[in-house]
């Protein structure tokens, strides 16, 4: 890994367009030196399972802010699996309520980053659990 | 909340310097008492009416609205039956960017963060039985505020309001959407034109409501500092001007109804001076720049309120003591409305309880604090007023970078704007984590917190169903011929340029859906492209 930029993919999933928490991240993991791929927001499963598949990225981060995080993750699991891309590590962050975080990890999404998480702990995370 | 800097300098958010204490010479130096004032005169810094809360207390609006209509009906009256003075309307994502309840888009979204609106049948119903020349109503929509509109002129028409003598208040600011919050449907230009479409149509028919209120709001929620967040109002505010100058009304048939949505969070003095700075410059330009007579057009009227982004998820009852400052600073600032968020905010739906916190919290000032015994308590204080005027000449200073670069509408159209407010929110957020910005539980007197219940509002899934039955059944009762009419008129407005609003508000009346008036509308204008840009 040492030798090659680590490729982040930031997405926005459903219709919610509160975006300045992804937008940091970005810069955040941008200025840590990774390649990071921002989609913008409005985006379905297909788009965020296609785009990962197409960029190559090693990472597939989403920042869910209003309450469907469980419906878009179960959706996108599919995806991944169909696409054959489950070597990537899944990160969910946002506004992840506690009790939803055993769920969301029996899906098969690696960490959740919920609100209060400082930027050096997913960063850090991430160069450790990159697959 | 400002910086202190390692030499011991101490700094606003707006940046601007705050020396230790302040005499009539830093007033004078700073540009003097010029536009300080008179209350209720021009340019109306201390405030836009002579006698304020003397006379009547700002207006007490809480954010509500979920599920169906009928829900949502139900919040509204218990709302109005807990003293609240005015309505702020929440709708669903779907609603908010134009789509039906049963688009594959919308499904999970559906009553979610707010009321579910297919048709015209669903005004009728959320509102039922509210007085609506008593309550005023806000509404929170942007994308698709054109039909909104045109749904909430329709249902009083139908009561038996007469619409010239309607109020209320759509916030129908696009070019924030495009900053922060995101609803957006249409490209810009197509965008703007709607707002101006209703801004004309409303001067000519309902010529008391409220079109558009701008949004420095979200502009400050998405990182801009306190002066930014006015400039780009400002700009903003102006852009909508103009395109309306260019139909051929006068300032002073539409400017009197333009008003403001403004934050609240940081620096108690810095936020009252941006609010006092704000009132005398919007004066200013309306007059000396667009030569309004009226001084109603000269007033800038707002809503200060809100203040999530100073919210802390970490020791969340902290937000209770954190939101009464803020009211505190709504009151100081002479506003006319207030909103505050609850204290539960940061992480969830409030809950009743959260909301009547709020609420009493406003009312505490009014009736035991003595925020509504006199006019601009905090006028004549050398602070404030060299803030005042600092703030003032930093808000004119960053309109004219704008203009430099081009314009607002371009610098939006290009994500420049939206570029330099996410990297100020990343700067801060660094701040933040290394404590050289400080918030309290978050990067001082942190301790060890249990989990935190978080609720967001249960997806019903029968409720959604029950939303879109409804709307089948009422597509199924309308005239079908009329609505094709209509949406034809839509459309040909849209294409023509002229002025859509008489065609979506017959198209509303005729119950075409909020689904179907938007696709007649992205027919001709196509959908936004989100530039990303960092």
């Amino acid at each position: 890994m040492s030798d090659k930029k680590i490729r982040v993919l930031i997405a926005k999933p459903g219709l919610d367009g509160h975006d300045q928490g992804a937008k940091v991240v970005v810069r955040a993991l941008m200025d840590a030196g990774m390649e990071v791929i921002y989609t913008g927001l409005r985006q379905s499963p297909e788009a965020v399972a296609n785009t990962a598949a197409q960029e190559d990225v090693d990472v597939i981060g989403l920042s869910s802010m209003a309450g469907s995080h469980l419906s878009f993750c179960k959706r996108l699991k599919v995806l991944i699996d169909e696409n054959g891309i489950d070597d990537k590590l899944w990160l969910v962050g946002g506004n992840i309520p506690p009790q939803d975080h055993e769920e969301v990890l029996k899906i098969g999404v690696d960490a959740i980053f919920a609100q209060g998480s400082k930027m050096e702990t997913f960063i850090e995370y991430i160069r450790e659990n990159v697959k | 909340m400002s910086y202190r800097l390692d030499d011991g300098r101490v700094v606003n958010e707006s940046g601007i310097e705050i020396k230790t204490s302040y005499g009539p010479e830093d007033v004078e130096a700073s540009g003097g008492t010029e536009m300080i004032g008179e209350p209720g005169q021009y340019p109306f810094t201390r405030g836009i009416h002579k006698d304020m809360y003397r006379k009547r207390p700002f207006t007490m609006r809480q954010y509500a609205g979920f599920g169906n209509p009928a829900d949502t009906n139900e919040r509204f009256k218990y709302l109005i039956s807990n003293g609240q003075t005015g309505l702020n309307v929440a709708f669903d994502l779907p609603t908010q960017i134009g789509l039906d309840s049963d688009d594959p888009m919308a499904d999970g979204e559906i009553g979610r963060v707010g009321m579910s609106i297919d048709t015209l049948k669903d005004f009728e119903i959320a509102f039922d039985g509210i007085d609506l020349e008593k309550i005023t109503v806000s509404m929170t929509i942007n994308g698709s505020a054109a039909i909104a509109i045109a749904m909430y002129l329709a249902m009083a028409e139908k009561r038996g309001y007469d619409v010239s003598k309607l109020r209320g208040t759509a916030q129908n600011d696009i070019l924030k959407e495009f900053i922060g919050r995101g609803t957006w449907i249409f490209p810009v230009e197509a965008s703007v034109k709607l707002v101006v479409d209703t801004i004309e149509y409303c001067a000519k028919n309902a010529p008391k409501y409220s079109p558009v209120s701008v949004c420095g709001y979200h502009i400050r929620e998405s990182g801009a500092n306190p002066a930014q967040e006015i400039a780009y109002a400002f700009c903003i505010a102006k852009a909508y001007a103009d395109e309306t100058l260019k139909r051929g009304l006068d300032i002073d048939e539409f400017a009197g109804r333009l008003s403001y949505n403004l934050n609240l969070f940081g620096s108690l003095w810095e936020q009252v001076a941006k609010f006092r700075a704000a009132r005398g410059l919007w004066a200013k330009i309306i007059k000396e720049e667009y030569g309004a007579t009226d001084p109603k057009s000269m007033w800038l009227r707002m809503i200060a309120g809100g203040g999530g982004g100073g919210l802390t998820f970490e020791q969340p009852e902290v937000n209770i003591v954190r939101g009464a400052y803020y009211a505190l600073i709504s009151a100081l600032s002479g506003t006319q409305t207030m909103a505050l968020c609850s204290y539960d905010e940061a992480y969830t739906i409030p809950t009743e309880y959260s909301a009547r916190v709020s609420l009493r919290t406003m009312q505490l000032l009014v009736e035991e604090m003595g925020l509504a015994d006199t006019v601009d308590p905090m006028a004549g204080s050398y602070y404030m007023e060299t803030m005042t005027n600092q703030i003032r000449d930093k808000i004119v200073e960053i309109m004219k970078d704008v203009d430099d670069q081009g314009g607002i509408i371009k610098l939006v159209s290009t994500g420049e704007i939206q570029s330099a407010v996410s990297s100020q929110a990343y700067t801060m957020q660094k701040d933040i984590q290394e404590g050289r910005f400080k918030k309290v539980g978050v990067n001082c007197y942190e301790m060890e917190e249990e989990e935190k219940e978080v609720e967001f509002h249960p997806y019903n899934e029968e409720d959604a169903k029950f939303q879109i039955k409804s709307m089948n059944k009422v597509k199924s009762e309308r005239d079908q011929g009329a609505v094709d009419t209509a949406l034809a008129k839509v459309k040909a407005a849209a294409k023509n340029d002229e002025n859509t609003m008489p065609a979506i508000v017959e198209a509303v009346k005729a119950y075409a859906s909020v689904g179907e008036i938007t696709n007649a509308l992205t027919d001709v204008f196509g959908h936004y492209q989100e530039p990303i840009r960092f």
